[in-house]
């Protein structure tokens, strides 16, 4: 089998479509995990053992089991118990729970790396709790979880293929599709991986850039 | 509740006063009913072996800490607890954020905000704790960083800063709320031997040009016998010998004050 020009150009559009869907599902997904991963980790640092129990045991539950269970479980059968989702819902609030758990644990190790004594000169200068995380410790923690936030960016974006397994219309659905219509594998398969590469690379750059930048506007000049 | 405490101290009562306070670290003992009262513009030096509960006095008058039993009173009213009934309960954290900013702090690792500049590090406290505004704040900040001679590196981030300019900028945050009394942790142990002078000449300036009431931990007995009214040394989280810094050190009559004194002079 060899590669056609003219196959690839052909199926370029939908390709095309799909990978705005697979960035979407991307940018739905971490939203959510951003968000789901902040309210995680507060879940787990509040001092009342029923809220900090349950939520702790949650996320070592998500963090052990694989995403695409998960995915099958959600999809399929939750169903059976009566709770019916569509093939987006399921695959947004899956991987949004998923990477959520990963995200909790970044938070907690950036507010775990601002050092104890901040807190103190924060208590002696008589801040009150929420200034001194608003103000002094949420400002530090920041540039600390921004690598790991950003890994998780590109790692979400780089798991969405497995959304096709529950029949989300993302470029890897669209590419088996194309196959299974064609017979064709080699391009629309060649083009999947090499969109990925196209997106997933300068992701990262900027990434790398953007740490860079808010370390500069912190006045860290060891970046 | 506690009933052998009185509610508040008749007038005329010393600035700070520890009674009978008691501080664990499980089943660690750092400070052994200890009592200690500082006088308004008194100058008091703590120095002593480590591990004889020096710091803890400064981390429990500064609320940093929690005491197991006694009470601290500041400015005539108990500090670590409060009024209730007949006695005194431990305080709330409402009641603590009332009466905190009367204490001022400087720490050993000075723990400045990296993220904010010499300036802000001095403006924001007074602009959220005391309600100043920016304006007033910046001024006062200002004023305290020309005191410390770091006037001119206002705009300049701690990582820019060498220790001894870190140290001078914290201790003109803490100047900026005013405190009635200046708590200094070995605010020269983690500098260079080159830059500790210009530290305490600052302290020097602030005990004689501004008569602050001031306690001190430190290790440069030199210094604490040029500057102190008053030298406490502390031992196995008791005051073994208190005096003033001629007897002390000069004629000191403790067996554990006269080891001690052999050691760190010898050492120098």
């Amino acid at each position: 089998m060899e590669w056609r020009w003219e196959f690839a150009w052909e199926i370029l559009p939908r390709m095309l479509w799909a990978t705005g869907n697979t960035l979407l599902a991307a940018g739905v997904g971490y939203t959510i995990a951003v968000v789901l991963g902040l309210l995680l980790m507060l879940g787990q640092r509040t001092p009342y053992r029923l809220i900090n129990m349950p939520v702790r045991e949650l996320v070592e539950f998500v963090r052990s089991t694989p995403l695409l269970v998960q995915l099958f479980f959600v999809f399929f059968v939750a169903p059976q118990f009566g709770i019916k989702l569509s093939a987006w819902t399921a695959g947004m609030l899956t991987i949004g729970l998923h990477f959520g758990t990963y995200l909790s644990e970044v938070y907690r190790g950036a507010l775990e790396g601002v050092p104890k004594s901040q807190w103190e000169a924060c208590r002696a200068l008589n801040f009150t709790t929420g200034y001194t995380y608003r103000r002094v410790i949420l400002p530090q923690a920041f540039p600390i979880a921004l690598p790991g936030m950003g890994n998780y960016l590109v790692g979400i974006f780089k798991d969405t293929p497995l959304l096709a397994t529950i029949g989300v219309a993302e470029l890897m659905h669209t590419a088996n599709a194309l196959g299974a219509e064609t017979y064709r594998y080699l391009e629309p398969y060649t083009m999947v991986g090499f969109i990925f590469l196209i997106i997933s690379l300068p992701t990262a750059l900027g990434l790398r850039r953007l740490e860079a930048a808010v370390a500069r506007a912190q006045g860290n000049t060891r970046h | 509740m506690d009933t052998t405490h009185p509610q508040v101290l008749p007038e005329g009562s010393p600035l700070v006063r520890f009674s009978g306070v008691t501080k664990c670290y499980g089943p660690l003992t750092v400070l052994d009913k200890l009592d200690l009262d500082i006088a308004q513009n008194e100058m008091v030096s703590i120095i002593g072996p480590s591990g004889s509960g020096k710091t803890t006095v400064l981390r429990v008058l500064m609320t940093l800490e929690k005491i197991n039993d006694g009470v601290i009173y500041v400015d005539g009213e108990p500090l670590t607890h409060m009024p209730k009934a007949g006695g005194l309960t431990f305080a709330t954290e409402k009641y603590l954020h009332e009466r905190r900013s009367k204490i001022g702090m400087v720490f050993q690792q000075f723990n400045l905000f990296p993220h904010m500049t010499a300036l802000q590090n001095c403006v924001e406290a007074p602009m959220q704790v005391l309600g100043l505004s920016r304006e007033d704040a910046e001024e006062r900040a200002l004023n305290l960083l020309e005191l410390v001679g770091m006037g001119d590196k206002k705009d300049q981030h701690p990582t820019r800063l060498s220790g001894g300019q870190q140290q001078r900028v914290a201790i003109a945050r803490a100047l900026a709320m005013r405190p009635k009394v200046m708590l200094l942790d070995e605010v020269t142990s983690a500098l260079d031997p080159e830059v500790i002078g210009e530290v305490l000449n600052v302290i020097r300036s602030l005990n004689s040009e501004h008569n602050l009431t001031m306690i001190m931990v430190t290790h440069q007995m030199g210094f604490a016998r040029e500057i102190s009214d008053r030298v406490c040394f502390f031992y196995e989280g008791k005051i073994a010998e208190q005096g003033s810094p001629e007897q002390l050190f000069g004629d000191p009559q403790n067996e554990r004050t006269k080891q001690f004194l052999h050691a760190v002079l010898d050492a120098n």
